[in-house]
């Protein structure tokens, strides 16, 4: 707290100094100026310190945030089958292309992929079918480099739909990361 | 030792206590359980008489004769006729063959003829039932049975139950008990019910999630996945809570289905990578793999005799009903209508098995024989029917059905008549599975 209202104290003193500066270049058209100009601005170097601190900063922050959304897409973005199918199609490939990465870039994450169903058929193939599902990902996803121990399976077949009314919105593959 | 006693007691107390002269030493043959065309017989069941003037006597009397009713035409072979019409009153002309006028039963169009007697004395019940052939006029079957009045429902179970040895040669349902799961309790948990939906008792605490129960051959048995440690593991319970097993490999642990009169069970389990089917122990340890084909194999059902197995494949591309030869191995595949069909169940007592198809997005319950041929359909624009399970004597089926919007259970005769359902209860309903018709001790 002490050194922050050190660094304000400074600001407030240097920043009328920086504008004082500033006109006084205006008016003073001599080129021989800009010498006492840099003496005078010497103590901005502190000011640009806390500057490049508050872009580190910043720039973390946003890392952060992308990384938090590069986290939050892997768990929200969702792997879609077609009825009584576990095949990876084109569009679930690039999904997982892209959650492959992101467990490239994590390294020490592991996750377990959940195969879901939608409600047709029979309770008990569809437990069945959502492990089949979850396999077919884990499998992709091993194809692409990640260590198969980082990844666990579960089916929970038609028991958590995750939209009641399509039919196509449940049969997927969803994921957590542990 | 404790929860037996009561076991015990009950059965000292019901006393079959006299054998009224039937005088028919040959076993009547009146229903053939495997003919499509039976004529449902009629009988008339009076209402039974209170031998005492006493209030007890009577409420109980009209009790017990509509339950008699109601468990016979369960049965879906009797067509119980309406007592309005009946000419002459047994509760107060009396219950023996000399006081009954045959043709009077004849006439309103009763084969067979029910009465009863009830006394109560000294908080214990005294039942007598007799059965008669009204045109042969002729005494059946008779019987009497005393034990306290909260055991009326037993006692009359136990003269429904010689009614239909007698007819059937077949010691009939009476005494089994449907599995099912329900989510009355907010998570789907196993509960065991009467063959009649009578007294659902909660098997499972915190399961989580339940499927498909399975009993073993002496009812002492079920097996069923559970998520109650999170994932789909397979778990063997004693019924008597003694002992159990829990097989919870990686993957999916599915769909028992014990082979009858062994220790012994089938399963679907994936830790492989691909849902196979194995032969377990009771204990819950592999003795073999059964199938060995990529793509889904689950949904194990054994014949009688357990030489051969139904079970669903998705080798050919889509689910179907697949048979195996048990000693061979050899597989083939039993189901060409249409592209799922799923969960079969193959008849305690001959080579039909029931199904799950699904043609143009309705699921409905078919049959066929094991050999194959033309299925037949035994339910229809009545919502989503899954699950079906025989009664132990091959006359009925259960299964589950959202014909009235929750998924519930209900219940049917072989050939698809007489669908009803089979009791109330809040939450949602499935995966029923029929007990043996004796569960041991």
């Amino acid at each position: 707290m002490r050194k922050k209202n050190w660094i304000r104290l400074l600001v407030l003193l240097v920043i009328p100094g920086m504008l004082f500066t500033v006109s006084c270049r205006k008016k003073t058209p001599a080129p021989s100026a800009p010498e006492p100009a840099i003496v005078e601005e010497a103590p901005m170097i502190d000011t640009s310190a806390e500057d490049e601190a508050r872009a580190r900063a910043q720039a973390l922050e946003e890392e952060r945030l992308a990384e938090e959304a590069a986290r939050g897409s892997f768990v929200s973005e969702k792997v879609y089958f077609e009825f009584d199918s576990s095949v990876i199609d084109a569009a679930a490939q690039s999904i997982l292309r892209s959650k492959a990465e992101w467990l490239q870039n994590n390294r020490e994450a592991t996750i377990i992929i959940e195969g879901h169903c939608d409600e047709r058929g029979t309770n008990d193939y569809n437990l069945a079918l959502g492990d089949r599902r979850a396999n077919s990902v884990k499998t992709y996803l091993a194809d692409l480099g990640i260590a198969p121990s980082r990844m666990t399976t579960i089916s929970y077949g038609e028991e958590r739909l995750a939209d009641p009314t399509d039919h196509s919105k449940n049969r997927r593959a969803q994921f957590v990361i542990e | 030792m404790i929860k037996k006693m009561p076991v015990l007691m009950f059965l000292a107390l019901i006393i079959v206590v006299i054998e009224m002269n039937a005088s028919f030493s040959a076993e009547y043959d009146y229903i053939n359980i495997s003919n499509p065309f039976l004529n449902k017989i009629p009988i008339a069941v009076p209402f039974f008489r209170p031998m005492a003037e006493g209030s007890a006597e009577k409420k109980m009397a009209r009790e017990a004769s509509d339950l008699l009713s109601e468990t016979l035409e369960f049965t879906g072979f009797f067509k119980i006729l309406n007592r309005g019409a009946f000419l002459e009153e047994p509760s107060e002309k009396g219950i023996v063959a000399s006081r009954i006028n045959f043709r009077n039963w004849r006439t309103v169009g009763a084969e067979l003829l029910i009465t009863g007697g009830i006394l109560i004395h000294n908080d214990k019940v005294d039942m007598e039932f007799r059965l008669f052939d009204t045109f042969k006029e002729k005494l059946v079957i008779g019987k009497r049975y005393k034990g306290s009045p909260d055991d009326m429902r037993q006692m009359v179970r136990r003269f429904a139950r010689e009614i239909i040895y007698r007819l059937t040669g077949n010691i009939g349902i009476f005494e089994s008990k449907i599995a099912f799961v329900s989510s009355s309790s907010g998570t789907k948990e196993l509960y065991i019910c009467d063959f009649d939906g009578y007294n659902p008792k909660k098997i499972t605490q915190k399961s989580n999630m339940t499927f498909a129960p399975a009993w073993s051959s002496d009812g002492r048995y079920l097996a069923f996945t559970s998520y109650a440690r999170g994932r789909p593991d397979l778990f063997i319970k004693n019924l008597s809570g003694k002992r159990g097993a829990v097989i919870n490999f990686q993957g999916v642990n599915l769909t028992p289905s014990w082979v009858p009169g062994k220790f012994e069970l089938a399963a679907s389990l994936s830790f492989s990578g691909d849902q196979e089917i194995y032969l377990l122990t009771g204990t819950g340890k592999i003795i073999k793999r059964l199938t060995n084909q990529w793509d889904i194999d689950v949904s194990p059902s054994f014949s009688p005799d357990g030489k051969k197995m139904a079970f669903v494949s998705r080798r050919s591309g889509s689910p179907q009903i697949h048979v195996m030869d048990m000693s061979s191995g050899n597989v083939k595949r039993i189901t060409f209508q249409g592209y799922y069909n799923t969960s079969p169940s193959w008849s305690p007592v001959d080579d039909k098995i029931v199904y799950v198809g699904m043609i143009n997005n309705e699921i409905n319950i078919y049959m066929i024989e094991e050999k194959g041929g033309v299925a037949i359909q035994l339910t229809q624009q009545s919502g989503d029917n899954e699950f079906p399970t025989w009664s132990p004597d091959g006359s009925l089926i259960t299964f589950s059905s959202t014909r009235e919007g929750k998924s519930r259970i209900y219940v049917m005769t072989a050939f698809g008549t007489d669908q009803r359902r089979l009791l109330t209860m809040p939450g949602e309903q499935s995966s029923p599975r029929w007990s043996p018709a004796e569960i041991k001790d």
